[in-house]
């Protein structure tokens, strides 16, 4: 058709146009039903509040950590009658944060905190942060003031979308009680899919007061949000190629194989390929560290077999791991020699830091599942890859520099014998939460873990204080298991009040504290980089020192078993008798050396090749060809 | 530094804006200009963001934009295929003995007069920021006195609609 069109025809394409959109639109709305086995409900008569529990109940919450306040208080009296779910209120926000993380971390299902606004809604700041940075499914529910009085500085009032929108990976101000139930269904659909993170969901008192319906299941409106879960057959095939070719490979593994539950089928592919692996902080336990391919942690504080593969390898074949500067080292000399190949559900997390040369944007169960009958071809077309010479090198290093530690010269208890015995005489299906320091990077090394989701910590933010409330969150989620919080002096100062919590509510943790009387990363720095000059790390909470506080009349002050052990004879008969107890939380003060230093390290900015296998040690790589 | 245009669709929700901005920010990038306004659907917005970055952060900023719920599809509108526009609106000082000037130069530059008092006339311009710089240029013997621009347009040549495709792809991946 040429010229101009007549009116008519204008119109009637208009409105053919019109009605594709309306179509579309209208497609687009209805997508993503909840995926709910459980028989529609409603619509009924509700308070918001009321819609509120009614919400969480429905999306498959069990438990909820919080603490009530002003803002939130209309939706604390229904929460009062739920018999789906428990409320354990925590003694601050970020204990319940963190309890909701651990809660996460163990059972793979969504943790969900509540908090009322203003003060309550900020102390969530940092459990939302360091959920964000480990990716871990998290909701969190505040009270927001009335909807007529936001944006006047009313009493507790604060932004909190505002302050978390760059530390969520979505968030919610809802003031309409009729958007309640589709609010909630989203922020679990979004905490629990694609690269799992935290929701904030504010919802202003008014909101919670106000008559409205509840119905379920909701309709999810997302039209922008569509993780790709299917990798590209083309990439699989390229990367299977790389894995069935290199000569020097490794399978560098992060937390998203735990995240993805991929860890048996990751098991499957490091037999299959033949290749080492090395577990990230974030990793330990997804695969057996009984595994005879497993080299261990890389990173600043990882083994030199599992250092070193990276840094010869000419193949690195990242799973679910962001190369992150505490594995990298100075980025710019890591792995130099290699080929990339990154897999990851988050588009984003490829190509970042390091260049992938096969990017694969993916869900790592999918990923993995489509690579291994791919590599089972390559191998059959072109024979298996000899990996040979290689594993006589990394063999050479494990045999070189193995695990291990040398006691201090002070002759007082050493940290890695007691975490290492803990790990012993405890067993890999215990689950183990660490706090940050170096009590986290030796119940990294020290204790062998078989299986995904038993070691539990704070690896991308570095919290502080994690150890306590995620310790109380992972017991809640997996009551049968025995659950051990390895925490320093310094941390366990930060959060120890949510042993009350535990105490009260039947929680019984068991706290191994490391006590070593001083911030001890920090005093380690401080010997190594700041010439001993120990600025304000001493606690005076260890051997000599007034012990404020005394951890064993603490614990017994918050109705715990205390137990002090200041000999290395004395540790087994400490840790077996902890175990013992599950009437109540025990807390063990191992009194240790404030001396021992956690080895092996790379310092901070500089390569990887420099790493140092004890204070001055380096690996002399020239001896290696 | 090279300057790239892209077009952002976005849901039309409270905070989007503030959501888009603030990547910007957190990630370091220097936003050019940015423009938002509503399309043809009313529950899409489009963000038309102009940013000097190389092309590596670009692709991370992309991206990192993607990851927003809120952000629907993201276009970069290259040069050659695209029409870039903004609005200008500037006050010049043009009294009786420079109004004349003033007045050529404005028919010049195809644009037009929709303000006058004795002493200063409002000229409001569209185009490409080239042609915008150079009007600018030729009123500044005059007095400038104001300056507001709208931050750039672009939109793509062609018939077809990038919202459309970014609600089919919504309907293809549901």
């Amino acid at each position: 058709m040429t010229g101009t069109p007549t009116p008519a025809q204008i119109a009637a394409r208009a409105e053919a146009r019109d009605q594709v959109r309306t179509e579309l639109r209208s497609r687009v709305g209805g997508k993503a039903e909840l995926d709910s086995a459980s028989p529609r409900v409603g619509p009924e008569e509700v308070t918001g509040a009321e819609s509120i529990v009614r919400s969480l109940e429905e999306v498959g919450a069990d438990v909820v950590f919080g603490i009530p306040g002003g803002a939130i208080l209309p939706t604390y009296d229904p929460l009062m009658d739920s018999a789906k779910l428990r409320h354990i209120l925590v003694r601050h926000e970020q204990g319940g944060g963190h309890a909701a993380s651990g809660y996460a971390h163990a059972t793979g299902r969504v943790g969900v905190t509540m908090a009322t606004s203003g003060p309550g809604a900020t102390n969530l700041v940092t459990p939302i942060a360091d959920a964000n940075m480990d990716s871990i499914p998290l909701v969190a529910i505040t009270g927001q003031v009335a909807s007529a009085a936001i944006g006047t500085d009313a009493f507790q009032e604060a932004d909190i979308v505002g302050i978390t929108m760059p530390i969520t990976k979505h968030s919610y101000l809802v003031t309409d009680p009729a958007e309640i139930p589709r609010t909630i269904a989203e922020a679990f659909h979004i905490a629990s899919t694609g690269r799992p993170g935290p929701v904030l969901v504010d919802i202003a008192k008014s909101a919670m007061q106000s008559r409205t319906t509840f119905s379920w299941p909701q309709e999810l409106n997302l039209p922008g949000y569509h993780p790709v879960t299917k990798p590209h057959s083309k990439q699989i095939r390229e990367a299977a190629k790389l894995l069935a070719t290199a000569r020097r490979p490794v399978l560098y593994v992060g937390g998203g194989v735990i995240r993805a539950g991929a860890s048996e089928l990751l098991r499957q592919l490091v037999d299959l390929s033949g290749a080492p692996v090395v577990t990230t902080l974030m990793a330990r336990g997804a695969v057996p560290d009984s595994h005879p391919q497993h080299l261990g942690m890389p990173g600043m504080h990882g083994t030199v077999p599992a250092v070193a593969a990276l840094q010869k390898a000419d193949l690195v074949f990242a799973l679910g791991a962001r190369f992150d500067d505490r594995v990298t080292g100075k980025l710019s000399s890591f792995a130099p020699l290699a080929t990339v190949v990154h897999a990851d559900i988050d588009p984003a997390e490829i190509g970042k830091n390091r260049t992938a040369d096969v990017p694969i944007v993916g869900d790592l169960r999918e990923v993995i599942g489509d690579l291994l009958p791919e590599l089972a071809r390559e191998h059959e077309e072109h024979g298996r890859p000899d990996v040979e010479g290689w594993w006589r090198q990394l063999d050479e290093w494990r045999r070189t520099y193995p695990r291990g530690f040398s006691e201090t010269a002070d002759g007082l208890l050493s940290p890695q014998h007691v975490i290492q015995r803990l790990g012993e005489l405890t067993g890999p299906d215990a689950i183990y939460v660490a706090g940050v320091g170096q009590h986290q990077m030796w119940a990294a090394q020290f204790i062998d873990y078989e299986h995904p989701n038993t070691w539990i910590n704070s690896g991308g933010l570095g919290t502080m204080g994690y150890s306590i409330p995620a310790a109380m969150g992972a017991k809640v989620g997996q009551p049968d298991r025995t659950v051990w919080a390895i925490d320093g002096d310094g941390c366990f100062q930060m959060t120890n009040q949510e042993l009350a919590t535990c105490t009260i509510n039947d929680i019984p943790i068991k706290v191994a504290l490391i006590n070593n009387s001083s911030l001890g990363m920090v005093r380690q720095w401080q010997t190594l980089f700041y010439e001993s000059r120990y600025s304000h790390t001493d606690l005076h909470t260890g051997h000599g020192t007034m012990r404020v506080p005394d951890f064993v009349k603490l614990a017994d002050a918050y109705g715990c078993e205390g137990i002090r052990v200041e000999r290395a004879s004395d540790v087994e008969a400490a840790i077996k008798r902890a175990n013992e107890i599950d009437d109540r939380p025990v807390v063990v003060d191992f009194t240790v050396s404030r001396d021992a230093m956690v080895w092996p390290m790379v310092a901070a900015g500089v390569s990887n090749d420099d790493i140092q296998y004890a204070r001055g040690i380096s690996p002399a790589w020239e001896r290696e060809d | 530094m090279s300057r790239h245009t892209l077009s952002v669709l976005v849901e039309n929700k409270p905070g989007v804006l503030t959501r888009v901005a603030g990547l910007f920010a957190r990630r370091a990038f220097n936003i050019h200009s940015l423009a938002v306004g509503p399309t043809e659907h009313e529950e899409i917005s489009r963000i038309t963001v102009v940013v000097d970055v190389e092309e590596h952060p670009l692709e991370q900023v992309t991206k990192q934009l993607n990851k927003l719920v809120h952000v629907i599809k993201i276009v970069e509108l290259e040069p050659e295929s695209s029409v870039h526009r903004e609005l200008l609106l500037v006050k010049v000082r043009a009294d009786a003995a420079t109004r004349t000037g003033v007045l050529e130069v404005v028919d010049m530059f195809r644009a037009r007069v929709v303000d006058v008092v004795p002493d200063a006339v409002v000229i409001e311009s569209t185009g490409p920021a080239a042609k915008l710089d150079a009007l600018l240029a030729a009123l500044e013997p005059y007095g400038v006195r104001e300056i507001v621009k709208s931050g750039m347009l672009a939109i793509g040549r062609g018939s077809r609609s990038i919202t459309d495709r970014a609600l089919e792809r919504a309907v293809r991946s549901a």
